[in-house]
């Protein structure tokens, strides 16, 4: 059996970033994920690498910008307020196809909200965040063990896909501990002949941009970026079924929120309710054909999230609104018990009779 | 005898050559327009060129070239 | 004969897109002249602003990256952290370097990153059509001050080189003008000698080259190069502001 040891949530981001060849980390520091950048500040000088504290959040996103246009396995991690400053950087790097991995450690917002947990920046994260057509693919760990394989994976996926690559977790997930394993992690490596590491006048300049000024050749860049976005959709789908095999009423919740999820409907089962859970994994790409298998099958949908409501706008759209949806949440910080969960399955139950 | 040679169908005739030359061996040829639309710099006296390249120290556009 | 003055390699042969009479092109050129007799062309990575140079990546030969509005210290910090042999150089306008990306700009001198960067000073935003710059002079005419620099209303323009001379951590700052063939040579030797500190990993050098604007403000290629001499320098005097290794003259 492979080695566990017991980390924080956090410390596995950063440990697991490690172990996939990044040895480059660039960010400002901001409550609750500034383990990641405190173990990185630790270890990285000691194997060679470069632990940079920026001067703001605008600046580390540039630096990665930087440093993955130079070819390498780079990363930042915020929390919710430093993302939407590093919105600015996520749109150029990509309008640019270059690969990164940043890390949101979800707190309550808007504006400076709070400290606690939250899942309040799935818009942000799924839908844009910075301005143009772009898409990053986002990973939702609900787990310590998540945390670290999520951060391997997204590294393998922005090197696959030349894109961003985003862990979008929360501040009870970067904050808990658990046991884990490295053992199994895949590290891919890819061929970077775009990378910027100096023409040794050997071969034609290397450009990194996304200016382009004739409007024909701006659609097609856009065109061609959502032919790779088109693939992500199709082949790179993840999430985890939990009692559906029979389920009427169909709870789809990620990361922390998943965990409570669970427990519900568990609890469902016991009350003779046949409840089940569909835990998104990449919340971009949406798990689209779990979506659509369970919404010729259950006969509810219940959303649960630590926001006001955004994942469910999704979970409406990829059942094709074929079922009704609720939603059960609570934000600001706060998070829905069990029991809450349990009794919007007792009252989808009821509606579903 | 210095040779100066423009690539004419670049310069944007900004005069900034015709100023620069210390003998006033330059000018805007105001008879010539260039594929850019710009009436372009000339040799005015290719006699009296010292081949200094003032002309080219100050061109934008890096048109020219100067041969001693 | 002997060619005694042609276009430097590390240019490419797209023609360049600035008005005619900017002097962009000048400096471009000087660049690029350092990087051919420094050698370096093949192992140098410059970083294109957001301004008039945006499309600097299509004139220098080397390879380029083209940053966010301001970001270039940032995005070269980058690229320098990660591959510290190459050679990393930022070209910016005063927009770019000392408005928007002022953070970024004293905070890579504060560390003295070991990159080299080139700032621009024309007093006036050129590629939005002529806006107040950080640097627009007292009393300066341009589309968003009409009636001129109130600088009750907006402030004073800032003097990037003595401001970044006060800090530790910057090699070398400098201040050069290319309005005529006199500073266009000495403006070649710093801007060389900001490269010769990188290879020598010195760290942080910067030089701001006075520049001119002629279509923004409104004036012939010569007329402008005349007023950087008349009402730039003496608000912006040429100088080395910091030099570690020499001292400041």
């Amino acid at each position: 059996m492979a080695e566990r040891v017991l980390m924080k949530g956090n410390e596995a981001i950063a440990e697991a970033a490690i172990r996939a060849g990044c040895r480059h980390y660039f960010g400002y520091p901001i409550t609750p994920q500034t383990e990641i950048a405190a173990y990185m500040a630790k270890k990285m000088p000691k194997i060679g690498g470069v632990f940079l504290q920026a001067e703001s959040e605008v600046a580390s996103i540039n630096m990665v910008y930087g440093a993955a246009a130079a070819g390498m396995r780079v990363m930042t991690s915020s929390s919710s307020p430093g993302i939407s400053l590093k919105a600015e950087g996520l749109s150029y790097i990509a309008g640019s196809d270059v690969p990164a991995l940043v890390v949101n450690v979800q707190r309550g917002g808007p504006g400076l909200g709070g400290i606690q947990p939250s899942q309040s920046d799935y818009f942000q994260a799924t839908k844009g965040g910075g301005h143009g057509d772009y898409r990053m693919i986002v990973l939702a760990p609900a787990s310590v063990q998540e945390m670290a394989s999520l951060t391997i994976k997204g590294f393998n996926l922005a090197d696959k896909y030349l894109m961003t690559s985003m862990i979008l977790a929360d501040g009870t997930i970067g904050q808990m501990m658990e046991p884990i394993s490295f053992e199994d992690a895949e590290i891919e490596t890819y061929e970077k002949p775009w990378a910027l590491t100096g023409t040794n006048c050997e071969r034609k300049h290397n450009i990194v941009n996304s200016l382009y000024l004739q409007p024909d050749e701006l659609e097609k860049k856009n065109f061609e970026r959502y032919e790779r976005y088109k693939i992500v959709e199709e082949n790179e789908q993840m999430w985890e079924e939990y009692m559906m095999e029979d389920a009427e009423i169909c709870v789809v919740a990620f990361g922390i929120a998943s965990r409570v999820a669970k427990n519900a409907v568990v609890a469902a089962r016991k009350e003779g309710i046949k409840a089940g859970l569909i835990r998104p994994i990449t919340l971009w790409p949406f798990p689209k054909k779990a979506m659509e298998a369970a919404a010729d099958k259950v006969k509810h949908f219940i959303s649960v999230e630590l926001s006001m409501g955004q994942m469910i706008e999704d979970v409406r759209l990829y059942s094709g609104c074929k079922k009704p949806v609720t939603l059960c949440n609570r934000c600001g910080g706060m998070i829905p018990s069990p029991d809450q969960v349990l009794e919007s399955i007792r009252q989808a139950q009821k509606g579903a009779c | 005898m210095p040779k100066v040679t423009f690539k004419t169908d670049l310069c944007k005739g900004c005069g900034l050559c015709v100023h620069a030359c210390p003998k006033g061996c330059l000018t805007i040829a105001q008879d010539k327009i260039n594929q850019k639309g710009y009436s372009p710099a000339q040799m005015l006296h290719e006699d009296k060129c010292i081949g200094c390249a003032f002309c080219a120290t100050m061109c934008p556009d890096c048109i020219i070239t100067v041969e001693k | 004969m002997k060619t005694v003055f042609q276009k430097p390699k590390s240019l490419t042969d797209a023609p360049l897109h600035y008005c005619p009479g900017c002097p962009h092109g000048i400096i471009h050129r000087l660049v690029a002249e350092a990087l051919d007799e420094l050698g370096i062309e093949g192992k140098a990575i410059g970083v294109a602003p957001v301004g008039c140079a945006v499309m600097a990546y299509d004139y220098f030969a080397c390879d380029m990256i083209e940053a966010a509005h301001g970001r270039a210290p940032a995005v070269a910090t980058g690229i320098k952290r990660c591959r510290p042999e190459n050679i990393v150089f930022t070209y910016q306008g005063d927009g770019d370097l000392a408005s928007i990306g002022m953070a970024e700009t004293v905070h890579s001198a504060a560390r003295n990153e070991n990159i080299t960067v080139i700032f621009v000073n024309n007093a006036i935003y050129g590629m939005t059509g002529g806006q107040m710059a950080p640097t627009s002079l007292p009393g300066q005419v341009t589309q968003t001050s009409p009636y001129g620099r109130d600088v009750k209303h907006c402030g004073w323009p800032i003097r990037v080189s003595e401001m970044l001379a006060t800090l530790e951590g910057p090699e070398y700052i400098a201040r050069v003008a290319v309005n005529n063939v006199k500073n266009v040579n000495a403006a070649k030797k710093a801007i060389k000698k900001a490269f010769q500190n990188q290879i020598d990993g010195k760290g942080f050098s910067l030089v701001e080259v006075v520049s001119a604007c002629p279509t923004n403000w409104g004036m012939t290629p010569q007329q402008a190069l005349e007023w950087v001499e008349s009402d730039m320098l003496p608000y912006y005097p040429i100088g080395v502001y910091k030099d570690r290794t020499e001292g400041a003259k």
